[in-house]
């Protein structure tokens, strides 16, 4: 270690940040946290391996195991599986938010990040937009799985894409509540049990797999208005065919909603978090 | 430009009912080292969390540069750098992508960044590691990385929280030079330490903390004054022996001698003519040292000598009141 030779003053030009600035730094800093958590997808390519291999099991599980045996009425059993699937899919990856904030309160990084002269938004904002990133990915290679297996969309490119953006932006609004989880627990393992409870009746007392006329009565209300449920729907409608309208805007309503309410949520306890 | 750099009057921090910070003060010029001195669990850190605006306090006034570290938080945050006990860099990232994202949170110019990374790697011998993730790098690479992400904005005043601990006693010298140049260069850095010789060699003032409390304040030579400045340890055959030479040695110390078991530990001022007539004079007296050792006061000593009872062993650690935040 040799010694600098300059005076140790602020570097950066303009020290404090005011007006139009305040917004442009706070997207800048989004993007640089963005790209952070993006490199260490493309470091750590297990992270992406891993999560991915449990939804293809699943689409061969339900497809060729489970599938024969669940009645469909006038819908191949697969085109009424794979939206179940893509739903499924970006909400166990919502995941990755609380493992992702988990790891980064455990080793400190939280803590140095609210040392710093960033936008307070920037850690989460740009936290979840990687892991949108990520579900791009991830939801173009269900597309694969699906094409492979014989899942064929029955409506056209417009619908399709529709449908691609509405499983995105329930990932995207999944991932807010599960970066309070992640902010609020100790470690990655904690922050995996913690959402289980949340996940599990979200996931599967839906219809992502099965129709929710074969459920008991009592919880077909559940299953049939909870917003996985009414995501699937919507993308249903978007590739099988049929009104779409008002299933497509329950579940934007839905998106929304839980932005409108976790987000908030999240971004008060980072205020909080050590 | 105020006159202190960092000023802290009357502050308080409790956790539920852990009382981290029970009302301390102390003021530190510009350009010079400050140290927080004091055991685990002594407040220390939290008084470094709120100063550099991680956490708010319950009550009393901090500013750094005259800005008050609650109402203008953000003004705060792009004048200091911090560097945790904790090395708080992402592991999956190289070393460089740290300084680089460091450089693009704190907001330096872009054309900036580049060289501002690469002269603090290698000024901090990292340059080989430069390009591997940080997950691969040493506890020492990584204190060392840590504190390169603290510098990368050159902030005009810099928290240091226990930077040595867990350090080589090769890295420790290479960081304590490290200090000294950046506070040559006009630096205000604010350090703790369990170390007396750590704030001795480095720190222009310091206060000692326990409990939340400033116990004592002033300069390493002032609080060593009051010490008497070597410690002698003097170890004999049983606890009755120790007692019997207890009362010879009160004449050579600056405060009674204290018994532990069969050892009697005083302080003295004048060095190697004290110790020669101590032992000279407990020959005469037919008690024979079985063991003798002599040593600069540590942090404990300098509690004894304080608070009249030794360092606690880890009873509430900064662990825990890190837990209980």
């Amino acid at each position: 270690m040799t010694a600098a030779t300059v005076t140790p003053i602020g570097l950066s030009p303009d020290l404090d940040i005011r007006g139009l600035r305040r917004f442009t730094t706070a997207v800048s800093d989004t993007f640089a946290v963005m790209a952070r958590n993006l490199i260490a997808y493309r470091r750590v390519p297990q992270l992406l391996v891993f999560s991915t291999i449990q939804p293809v099991v699943f689409v061969l599980l339900f497809r060729y195991v489970f599938g024969g045996a669940i009645s469909t009425p006038g819908v191949p059993y697969v085109d009424f599986l794979m939206p179940g699937i893509f739903a499924q899919t970006v909400a166990f990856g919502a995941l990755n938010t609380s493992i992702g904030l988990s790891l980064d309160v455990n080793q400190g990084l939280i803590e140095r990040f609210r040392s710093l002269p960033m936008a307070r938004s920037a850690v989460l904002a740009g936290r979840t937009l990687a892991d949108l990133v990520r579900n791009v990915f991830v939801v173009a290679l269900m597309f694969a799985v699906g094409f492979a297996v014989g899942w064929r969309v029955h409506t056209g490119f417009l619908p399709l894409m529709a449908a691609v953006l509405l499983v995105l932006l329930f990932g995207y609004a999944l991932s807010w509540i599960f970066a309070t989880v992640g902010l609020m627990v100790a470690d990655p393992e904690t922050a995996q049990a913690a959402a289980f409870p949340v996940m599990a009746p979200l996931v599967f007392a839906s219809s992502a797999f099965v129709p929710v006329d074969s459920m008991p009565d009592w919880l077909q209300p559940f299953a049939t208005y909870q917003p996985l449920s009414v995501v699937v729907a919507a993308v249903r409608d978007l590739t099988i065919g049929g009104p779409t309208t008002s299933d497509v805007i329950q579940a934007v309503l839905w998106c929304v909603a839980i932005l409108a309410v976790a987000a908030p949520i999240a971004v008060h306890r980072y205020r909080l978090a050590t | 430009m105020p006159d202190s750099a960092i000023a802290v009057q009357g502050l308080q921090k409790r956790f539920g009912d852990v009382v981290a910070l029970d009302g301390i003060d102390f003021e530190v010029p510009p350009a010079t080292v400050f140290g927080l001195l004091g055991p685990n669990g002594a407040g220390k850190t939290t008084a470094v969390r709120v100063l550099t605006t991680i956490l708010r306090p319950d009550a009393g006034t901090a500013t750094v540069l005259g800005l008050d570290v609650a109402d203008e938080a953000e003004r705060v945050r792009a004048r200091i750098g911090l560097a945790g006990q904790f090395a708080a860099v992402d592991g999956n990232l190289t070393g460089r992508e740290n300084l680089r994202l460091i450089g693009r949170l704190t907001h330096l110019p872009r054309r900036l960044i580049e060289g501002r990374a690469a002269e603090l790697l290698e000024q901090f011998d990292l340059t080989d590691a430069a390009d591997r993730p940080a997950r691969t790098y040493s506890g020492g690479m990584r204190r060392r990385l840590d504190l390169c992400a603290a510098l990368v904005h050159r902030p005009p005043v810099l928290f240091l929280d226990e930077p040595t601990t867990g350090l080589d006693l090769y890295s420790r010298n290479q960081l304590w030079s490290v200090i000294e140049n950046l506070q040559a260069e006009g630096a205000t850095i604010l350090l703790t330490t369990q170390y007396l010789e750590e704030a001795d060699r480095l720190a222009d003032d310091l206060v000692v903390i326990d409990h939340g409390q400033v116990i004592a304040a002033g300069s390493p030579v002032q609080l060593k004054s009051r010490l008497g400045g070597t410690v002698i340890e003097v170890g004999f055959a049983d606890p009755g022996e120790a007692r019997r030479a207890q009362g010879f040695l009160v004449n050579y110390a600056v405060r009674p001698p204290d018994v532990d078991g069969s050892e009697v530990r005083f302080e003295i001022c004048d060095g190697a003519r004290v110790i020669v007539d101590a032992l000279r004079t407990l020959d005469g007296e037919g008690l024979a040292p079985a063991t003798l050792a002599v040593r600069e006061p540590s942090l404990d000593d300098v509690f004894l000598a304080l608070t009249g009872r030794r360092v606690e062993p880890e009873e509430a650690s900064e662990e825990a009141t890190r837990g209980a935040a």
